[in-house]
């Protein structure tokens, strides 16, 4: 909502900086996106007298002006206007001025004649195209002729003004009027305002029931109230300029008299009015209703609507010419050769006028108003008020009598509240006058009974209903600025991570740690990213209405997350990227909307985790880094259960033989490995290695009750082993082997070598282990320890073919 | 010549000799040479035999005494060349102290994250609970539960990411309010929650918005619960973040779900209030929107509003980083450029 400073002070003495102004109201009221000075950078550009205007020798159009400025002698400007005449009062930009768009004007010549300046239309002093009245879009602005050469143009035009643009909530309708934003400011200001008085001069000869009839069908939620007005001989005209420039200040192309006053009155009671053309009714006929399957519409707009049964409409005979409180039908539109009018002030239900707004696609200062809330109170009133302001314009006589359809016994509200209830919400200490004077200043009729405040909120506050709605009012007029600041008392309360809080954050350390970055990818992604690398199937969870496929199903995994940031990472030369990803996927529950939401984590590494320096060589990431990875990891949750790994074939987007499923005894948690050849050309990144792990599953395992180990004052034993065994046997299985025939006195199993080049024969490969004894209760007896070892190299050879060497 | 004068002879020359030596092995050598068993010494003691029985411990404590100066000198030489041979490698040994460390690879947390936790630090310090609520809510929690009803002109405000015509995308982090109301047992004392998270809003991407960020959202409720304590707990939370030397300011805003609604700015950290263009010149930068918890919003989850009564406040890291660190680009948060990632590898 756009205010005028100039049409405020109609109601107020206000004679601080507009600025300052706008502060008061951002402070106190609503948010104000700036205040706009339309003559701010223009410069040097005066009114003129045009003196005489001749053709241009050399041009079909041009014509060479003598314009008095105020100086001792006229200037010559060569003007290309069609509506450049002699005797017209105009808009002069001299020389070396400042006009709209940051644009100088220069001294120049126009087709070898010299031109000393130009002469302007509105948009060249920076009027946006939209708001200049389509009768002068065409040609320079003629000023009225009482306009004074040589004086700075501004205030002829409304460009001295300063328009305070707030930005209204959808609580504070009230302040989408002028009369609203006064009675605000008066309550900030403690003045008592000025507000506007109807003179209505209605016609003895004619009755208005006479000739308009008006039925209402629709129920009184959709139309609590509806009126009308007869306005018979009216001439349609332009408006005069005092009100096309209130209508361009606040927003709004001046059209012409009749619709500019409903548009002046809607601004400055914040109530839609429509005129109709009382000749396109069908025997003064009106009724308001729902609209009908089928039933069509042409707008003002030109657009032909279907009309949905939801929508509101204005019937003449039950044929729709209005969409309620929205746009007027063509047929019905007040034309150049309208000669009467039926005016409209009514109050539509705010959901059913959003919602039509909303399915035409067609949010008009009306709508916006009506979704907002309307003073029920004013309506009688803005419509004598327009009714009044159309006659007076249009020499137009006001037919006697309001047309009623339906009428509605607007009550103020009664709000009770206690001075106690108020300190105790605000935390503050007021006294019983000082939030009497607050009422007072609202104008808010308020009797005191002890300590409680019986308050008559006025139906111009329709916002204010409960004690909560005073407790705002006397909190932001008293001043957020003088509340204290406290913090909460009261019984203490401890605020700790839960278990779940607490691994997830520490699990995001231990990734850092191990050297990846933490990444936030979407949530949203394609659908076949979304199911990709899933650990479990699952179906997925897809938006109604995506604004693109790109985004448009809810992650199963979070590798595919971290895919796309390598894949934009390497398309920016960042070939070195370790990222790993803590949060939810949406798995789909049975029977079930909602999808049920793990934790997950997962890393993605590619090219090296380690660059190369003057001492070191930049190794590639490979399986067994990021399986370190994941096993440090692992081991820092103390899982209660062994943590194993098995080749896995069954992701179709990894490497099939570099690819481990991880178990926590029986129960997979995630998986680990190379992305296929195939993924990585899809998603445009190279050879990357990834992990993911269902979080809430490793959260959930028991975990490894801690318990001291006395360390054995006895020394230990050492046995290396190497051996010669087929490609096919895991290093697993020997391990497992190895563990399970090595005796009460083995501690530790460590593979030192594998190697599988020159001197192997093919199908084998060489493993080394050191195997370590010790016993906790005394030293080992190099014997038995002999004997407990060839037990393990028998097995080996036995069950697993090894050729000890 | 006496044994005496003899044994007098072997110090003066044995010590010259120590003095001599100038590597270990000669040093090693004179004492083998003088003091071994079969050296001039041991000659010497030998010979004492042929002395009178006066005469025998006399030598003999002289003798010992020479023994124990050509030891005690032995020594001394040792310890000295073998400082000087230290000396000389730690020497050869010096490398270029500045040249860069072997990388250990470190990975760091995301900004967000980072102001997420500081905040969430703060807030468990003065007794929240931290609660995930979850992403995928019903319309009915989202909004109805939030005081906003279908067609709720304020709904515009927040383009919605459905599922069905029931189940969304939240739009906010408050859709957790009302479950943390009807779950919580004020017989054990007051309702403390802060609830981080990410939001889905149905917007365009560009540079200043996301289809999806990030929230953070406090409540408390109690049966003594202020406006002054939610300006205390806004100006603790602009401090933590900004620094305590900003001021916060509220000013009246609209939310369905609190009443009184505020909106909080902070001092422009950035120019301290003279304005600029980070501040679009007004020295205040809007942090946070807040408010009393609205009676509706209570009565819903069961709770009583005459006898309690509490606060709301919500803020958006993504914004805040981008005010703090000058981010210009909001889609940078969820690109993970590791450029930009690299760069809030620290506090501060
Ligand atoms: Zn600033």
């Amino acid at each position: 909502m756009r205010i005028s400073y100039a049409w405020l002070r109609d109601y107020l003495k206000l004679d601080i900086p507009a600025d300052e102004l706008a502060e008061k109201i951002e402070r106190t009221a609503v948010e104000v996106d700036g205040v706009i000075r339309p003559s701010d950078g223009l410069k040097k550009v005066v009114v003129g007298d045009v003196l005489e205007c001749v053709p241009h020798p050399d041009s079909d159009h041009l014509h060479i002006c003598q314009v008095d400025v105020g100086e001792a002698d006229p200037i010559q400007i060569v003007c290309g206007a069609p509506n450049v005449a002699a005797g017209e009062k105009v808009i002069v930009a001299l020389p070396n001025s400042w006009i709209g768009g940051h644009t100088k004007i220069k001294r120049s010549k126009m087709r070898g004649v010299v031109s000393n300046g130009m002469l302007c239309a509105l948009d060249e002093l920076g009027f946006d195209e939209k708001l200049v009245p389509k009768e002068v879009a065409d040609g320079i602005f003629i000023l009225p002729a009482d306009a004074k050469p040589g004086e700075p143009v501004f205030s002829y035009i409304g460009m001295d003004d300063e328009i305070i643009d707030m930005s209204v909530t959808p609580n504070r309708g009230d302040m989408l009027s002028m009369n609203g934003t006064a009675h605000e400011l008066a309550a900030i200001y403690d003045q008592k305002p000025t507000m506007p008085t109807v003179e209505l001069h209605e016609d003895a000869t004619e009755l208005a029931d006479d000739q308009l009839s008006v039925t209402v069908q629709a129920d009184e939620q959709a139309v609590p109230m509806y009126k009308m007005r007869l306005i018979k001989n009216v001439t349609i005209k332009p408006s005069p300029l005092w009100l096309q420039i209130r209508i361009w200040n606040a927003g709004m192309r001046p059209i012409n008299n009749v619709v500019d006053a409903t548009n002046y009155i809607l601004m400055q009671y914040g109530q839609p009015l429509h005129a109709f053309n009382f000749d396109s009714l069908t025997a003064g006929q009106v009724n308001v209703r729902f609209a009908k399957a089928g039933e069509q519409l042409t707008t003002l707009d030109g657009e032909k609507r279907d009309l949905a049964e939801t929508d509101l409409v204005i019937c003449s005979d039950d044929r729709p010419i209005c969409l309620a409180g929205t746009m007027g039908g063509l047929d019905s539109e007040v034309t150049d050769k309208t000669t009467a009018i039926a005016l409209e002030g009514a109050i539509f239900d705010a959901v059913k006028i959003r919602k039509t707004a909303h399915n035409h696609n067609l949010h008009s200062e009306a709508s916006m108003r009506y979704e907002r809330g309307i003073d029920h109170s004013a309506t009688e009133t803005a419509l004598d008020a327009a009714a009044a302001l159309i006659a007076e314009l249009s020499d137009g006589t006001v037919a006697t009598g309001v047309v009623v359809g339906r009428d509605e016994d607007v009550q103020p509200a009664v709000v009770k509240i206690s001075l106690s209830r108020l300190n105790h919400v605000l935390g503050t200490e007021l006294s019983l006058d000082t939030v009497a004077d607050i009422f007072r200043r609202l104008d808010f009729p308020t009797t005191i009974d002890g300590e409680t405040y019986t308050v008559t909120v006025p139906a111009r506050r329709w916002d204010i209903h409960i004690p909560a709605d005073l407790i705002e009012e006397v909190a932001r007029l008293y001043g957020y600025d003088n509340l204290p600041s406290t913090l909460p008392t009261g019984q203490p309360t401890i605020g700790k991570l839960n278990e779940t809080q607490q691994i997830i954050r520490d699990s995001r350390k231990l990734m850092e740690s191990a050297g990846l970055t933490q990444a936030i990818s979407y949530s949203l992604t394609t659908e076949a990213k979304a199911k990709s690398f899933a650990l479990h199937a699952s179906e997925v969870t897809k938006l109604d209405f995506p604004m693109s496929s790109e985004r448009s199903a809810l992650r199963l995994n979070l590798i595919s997350g971290l895919l796309d940031d390598l894949a934009y990472n390497n398309a920016r030369k960042e070939h070195d990227v370790a990222l790993y990803e803590e949060g939810r996927v949406f798995f789909s529950q049975p029977e079930q909307v909602r999808p049920k939401e793990v934790e997950h984590i997962a890393g993605a590494i590619t090219g090296s985790m380690v660059q190369t320096a003057w001492d070191t060589e930049a190794t590639p990431v490979d399986f067994y880094q990021i399986k370190g990875i994941v096993a440090g990891y692992l081991k820092s949750l103390a899982l209660a259960a062994p943590v194993s790994y098995a080749t896995s074939t069954t992701h179709p987007e990894m490497h099939p033989g570099r690819t481990a499923d991880i178990y926590v005894g029986d129960d997979l948690v995630g998986f680990v490995g190379e992305i296929h050849p195939a993924t990585a050309k899809a998603y445009k990144v190279r050879e990357t290695y990834v992990f993911e792990l269902d979080l809430d599953a490793l959260i959930a395992q028991p975990k490894e009750h801690q318990q001291y180990q006395p360390i054995s004052k006895f020394p230990s034993i050492t046995r290396d082993v190497a051996m010669l065994i087929d490609n096919q046997v895991t290093n697993a299985a020997i391990v497992k082997l190895i563990t399970d025939k090595g005796g009460a006195h083995l501690q530790k199993v460590q593979l030192f070598d594998v190697y599988n080049g020159k001197h192997v024969p093919a199908g084998k490969k060489s493993l080394a282990y050191t195997l370590t004894y010790q016993d906790q209760n005394g030293t080992l007896v190099d014997d038995e320890i002999t004997k407990a070892f060839e037990k393990v190299l028998t097995a080996l050879t036995d069950t697993l073919g090894a050729e000890i060497r | 010549m006496s044994l005496q004068d003899r044994l007098t002879e072997l110090r003066d020359q044995g010590l010259a000799d120590i003095k001599s030596a100038d590597v270990l092995k000669k040093v090693n050598d004179v004492k083998v040479d003088l003091l071994g068993k079969k050296g001039p010494i041991t000659e010497v003691l030998r010979g004492m035999r042929d002395l009178t029985p006066e005469e025998r411990p006399k030598v003999g404590a002289y003798a010992n005494e020479v023994r124990d100066k050509l030891q005690s000198a032995i020594d001394h030489r040792r310890e000295e060349l073998e400082l000087a041979a230290q000396n000389k490698q730690l020497v050869a040994e010096k490398i270029d102290v500045t040249l860069p460390g072997r990388q250990v690879p470190q990975g760091q947390p995301h900004v967000i994250t980072q102001i997420i936790t500081e905040l969430e630090d703060l807030f468990m310090g003065m007794g929240y609970q931290i609660v995930d609520g979850d992403e995928v809510e019903e319309d009915y929690y989202n909004f109805e539960r939030l005081n906003l009803p279908k067609d709720h002109p304020a709904r515009d405000m927040q383009d919605t990411f459905y599922i069905t015509k029931e189940v969304l995308l939240r739009t906010q982090t408050s859709a957790d309010q009302p479950r943390s109301l009807e779950n919580h047992d004020f017989s054990k004392g007051p309702l403390k929650v802060l609830s981080p998270g990410r939001v889905y809003r149905r917007d365009t991407d560009d540079a200043t918005h996301s289809h999806q960020f990030h929230q953070i959202e406090g409540l408390v409720v109690d049966k003594h619960i202020t406006m002054a304590d939610l300006k205390g707990t806004l100006t603790l939370v602009a401090n933590e973040l900004f620094g305590d030397q900003f001021e916060v300011r509220l000013r009246p805003s609209y939310f369905p779900f609190t009443e009184p609604s505020v909106e909080a700015d902070v001092t422009c950290f950035n120019c301290d209030g003279k304005g600029c263009a980070v501040c679009k010149q007004t020295g205040w930068i809007e942090v946070l929107g807040a408010g009393m918890v609205h009676p509706r919003v209570l009565e819903m989850s069961g709770i009583d509003p005459e006898v309690y009564g509490g606060f709301a406040f919500g803020l958006g890291p993504d914004r805040f980083a981008m005010l703090k660190y000058g981010v210009d680009d909001i889609r940078n948060f969820y690109l993970n450029d590791v450029r930009f990632l690299s760069q809030f590898y620290k506090k501060g």
